[in-house]
């Protein structure tokens, strides 16, 4: 009796759990998430994911929602904040219950798309509207509009480099380097910021300038093509480099290994910071921490890699975060209604600071350095995205990833053993291994 | 049958369930209640017993069998389909010794159980002799433990920076260090273990001070009238008397070494050569989506650990602690 007790029990559970797992429900796959012709027929419901915490806290969504609102009555938009966005939503996307409009997690590999996510329209004529349709186009069709763009390069403080004596953008590696020692040397502030602990600062941003250095919207593609990802003179060589030798000149902060980003804002906006690299993104949230330092957020700057070709300065421009529609919602005319109000009238992007997805919006007033010194602006090409991608999960290098260039710095300052060139040898390498195992 | 019954229930309360039992024996046979009684008698623990084991299997069992099913596949954690590779990803795992060289920074957090079940043994035995300020001192002992492990991260991160706290108490010292705690990989996993150090004394102190206190006063009252010391009542009193406590205590830091994660992943992410195992699996899983390998990794860690307390029950059997 027991017994039979205990396995019923059990088989309770285990139908409980089974039953849990395998959601019912069939997604209708190639619908296309359209916007609705007449703002007044469309309605329900829509929950939005956004990793913007800060802006649902203070209320900023719900006007947006409220403005929204008034153009299409009859639906109601919730939202839904969520602090470590990519990690949440990942794990939720084993279910369907992952809201109706939400930001692609961009672990989510290129080709899986379609299964997540609705189609919104073919990329031919979304290319003619919008800027960074390549990065969500599969088989010709888009999933995704980007939230905004941004720019890459380096945010300084404009104040404490005149203090130093340099008025000119640098133009090479070198005279960066040199820079560099001239306001260590003149003003005593820490000249450039790796913000090694908190880590992602030397992921992306990093990563994001492959092809301002060669001006060459494909540098990016190109990496699923060649075996020697750093080899010399290639763009990801010239950028680790100029990090590398940044630590090893001392350049950089004293404690890699306990910064602190929120503070650094503020550091940098003080003057106490040289310079950090990071997306243009980055401008208007230094000008904050000036404000709230009482200084002015004129101060901060923003230039491009030091680098040039043919004489010109070049900064790749990137899409952030898309916005797409889940593909089991039941809403999803509402929700590319508030995919496209969000993209064309919020004045989101431009309250960001950003470059708009909108190909007809100008250039942001924190881009007005790069406009006026002429600093070409290349959109990085997207089209291999998923090859370099599952290359670099295979070689488990994370060119996004904080990991890989921790160690360089370790390096660099001599917490562990090796050369540049050696490292870049074992990277050469485990690419090269990568690409056998994924092209087979 | 009722035999047992009667001689199980309560004295007090043998009248009324006779009373009841007469009333319902009008309407039943005999032969029905009993069984009936009997069913529910024999169900009542497993009743009490059902929502502690349907949590139980859902949150233990079915999990840890998904990951022994993963680990056979070769998912990314995302894609709706997956494939059986069969034993490919032990293959990998086994054909590459770096991802087990890790290992070695669990020695530095072996080496401060050490030093940790030393210091907890300490307190505990000096705690239970009467002391002023006793209780006070157990509970600033224990406190630590209390603490989220984030939370400790975050605390510490503060206290190793440059010119934190610790520098700051050694300055007063004169010891003017301005030394990067976390900044090379010897000196970061010693002040990570020493974190660990400071979080689980409590638990060891608290383990040990129950083992020592359920150890009859009158032995320690016999030993000082033939004028023990205190050092010899500890060897031959104390010592012997908490050895199960003891014994689960080294199983506990020796898993706990090789399976170490929060502390390391919270102040460093793994930087600076403090990457354990279980940060590696972590990362084999949620940054290059391998989630397969990933499992593959966390049944090897379970199964190296369970070889490892095998092993150690088999060196060390658990004997009866037998004192008078």
């Amino acid at each position: 009796m027991g017994k039979k007790t205990l396995s019923a029990a059990l088989l309770a559970t285990t139908m409980l759990t089974v039953a849990g797992c395998s959601g019912g429900g069939s997604a209708n796959a190639n619908e296309t998430a359209a916007a609705p012709a007449n703002p007044d027929s469309v309605s329900g419901t829509i929950k939005v994911l956004t990793n913007r915490t800060d802006l649902v806290q203070d209320g900023t969504m719900k006007k947006y929602a409220a403005e929204f609102n008034k153009t299409y009555p009859k639906v109601k938009v919730k939202f839904e904040g969520i602090t470590d966005y990519e990690g949440e939503v990942k794990i939720r996307m084993n279910t369907e219950n992952y809201g109706d409009v939400l930001l692609i997690p961009s672990v989510i590999a290129k080709g899986n798309y379609p299964k997540f996510f609705a189609p919104l329209g073919n990329t031919s004529s979304m290319k003619k509207t919008y800027r960074f349709t390549d990065k969500t186009n599969v088989d010709g069709k888009t999933y995704g509009i980007a939230t905004f763009g941004t720019a890459n390069g380096f945010v300084y403080n404009k104040a404490l480099w005149k203090k130093a004596g340099i008025t000119e953008w640098p133009t090479t590696t070198q005279e960066f380097l040199a820079d560099l020692q001239a306001v260590k040397k003149k003003t005593g502030a820490t000249p450039y910021y790796t913000n090694y602990k908190d880590g992602w600062p030397l992921s992306t941003p990093w990563t994001n300038g492959v092809g301002s250095v060669s001006c060459d919207a494909k540098a990016s593609d190109e990496l699923a093509g060649t075996d020697k990802p750093w080899a010399k003179g290639s763009d990801l060589n010239t950028l680790d480099t100029l990090l590398y030798d940044i630590v090893h000149d001392d350049l950089s902060e004293k404690d890699p290994t306990t910064t602190n980003w929120e503070s650094s804002k503020s550091l940098l906006a003080k003057g106490k910071i040289g310079s950090m690299m990071l997306g243009s993104w980055a401008i208007t949230q230094m000008q904050d921490a000036a404000k709230k330092a009482g200084q002015d957020p004129d101060d901060i700057g923003f230039m491009p890699v030091p680098a040039q070709k043919n004489g010109k300065s070049c900064a790749t421009l990137v899409s952030d975060y898309q916005q797409a529609v889940n593909i089991h919602s039941d809403h999803k005319a509402a929700a590319r209604a508030w995919i496209d109000w969000f993209t064309e009238k919020s004045g989101y992007s431009a309250s960001q600071g950003a470059v708009s997805a909108l190909k007809s919006e100008t250039m942001p007033t924190t881009l007005q350095g790069y406009v006026d010194n002429d600093v070409e602006m290349v959109e990085r090409s997207e089209a291999k995205t998923a090859e370099v991608n599952a290359i670099d999960d295979a070689s488990e290098i994370g060119l996004n990833k904080q990991d890989y260039r921790q160690k360089l710095i370790d390096i660099a300052r001599g917490a562990q053993d090796g050369s540049l060139q050696d490292y870049f040898d074992d990277l050469n390498k485990r690419w090269a291994e990568a690409r056998q195992t994924v092209g087979s | 049958m009722t035999k047992t019954v009667s001689t199980a229930s309560p004295p007090a309360q043998a009248p009324l369930s006779g009373r009841a039992e007469k009333r319902r024996s009008r309407h039943e046979a005999p032969g029905e209640r009993s069984w009936r009684r009997n069913a529910l008698r024999r169900a009542t623990p497993w009743l009490f017993l059902l929502v502690p084991l349907a949590l139980l299997v859902t949150f233990t069992y079915v999990p840890v069998g998904n990951m022994i099913y993963y680990s056979f596949t070769d998912w990314d954690g995302i894609s709706p389909d997956r494939n059986f590779v069969g034993a490919e990803n032990y293959t990998e795992l086994f054909t590459r010794p770096e991802l087990f060289r890790v290992f070695a920074v669990s020695l530095y957090y072996l080496a401060a159980s050490a030093v940790q079940i030393a210091i907890a043994l300490f307190f505990a035995t000096v705690l239970s002799f009467d002391l002023r300020f006793r209780n006070l001192f157990k509970g600033i002992l224990f406190f630590p433990y209390l603490i989220n492990g984030v939370a400790i991260g975050f605390v510490f991160l503060y206290f190793f920076q440059d010119g934190g706290t610790l520098d700051s108490v050694l300055s007063w010292f004169g010891a003017n260090s301005d030394h990067a705690w976390l900044g090379s990989p010897e000196s970061a996993n010693t002040s990570l273990a020493g974190v660990s150090v400071w979080r689980f004394t409590g638990l060891n102190f608290v383990l040990f001070l129950g083992a020592i206190q359920s150890i009859p006063g009158e032995l320690y009252e016999a030993a000082q009238l033939d004028g023990a010391s205190r050092w010899q009542q500890f060897r031959n009193i104390i010592a012997p008397g908490i050895r199960p406590v003891l014994s689960l205590s080294v199983i506990l830091a020796i898993s706990g070494s090789l399976a170490v994660f929060e502390i390391p992943y919270i102040m460093t992410t793994g930087a600076t050569g403090t990457s354990t195992f279980v940060i590696q699996t972590v990362k084999l899983a949620f940054q290059f989506n391998k989630t397969g390998l990933a499992s593959a990794c966390a049944v090897v860690l379970l199964a190296i650990i369970l070889l490892i307390t095998w092993i150690q029950r088999r060196l060390v059997p658990d004997e009866r602690v037998d004192l008078v």
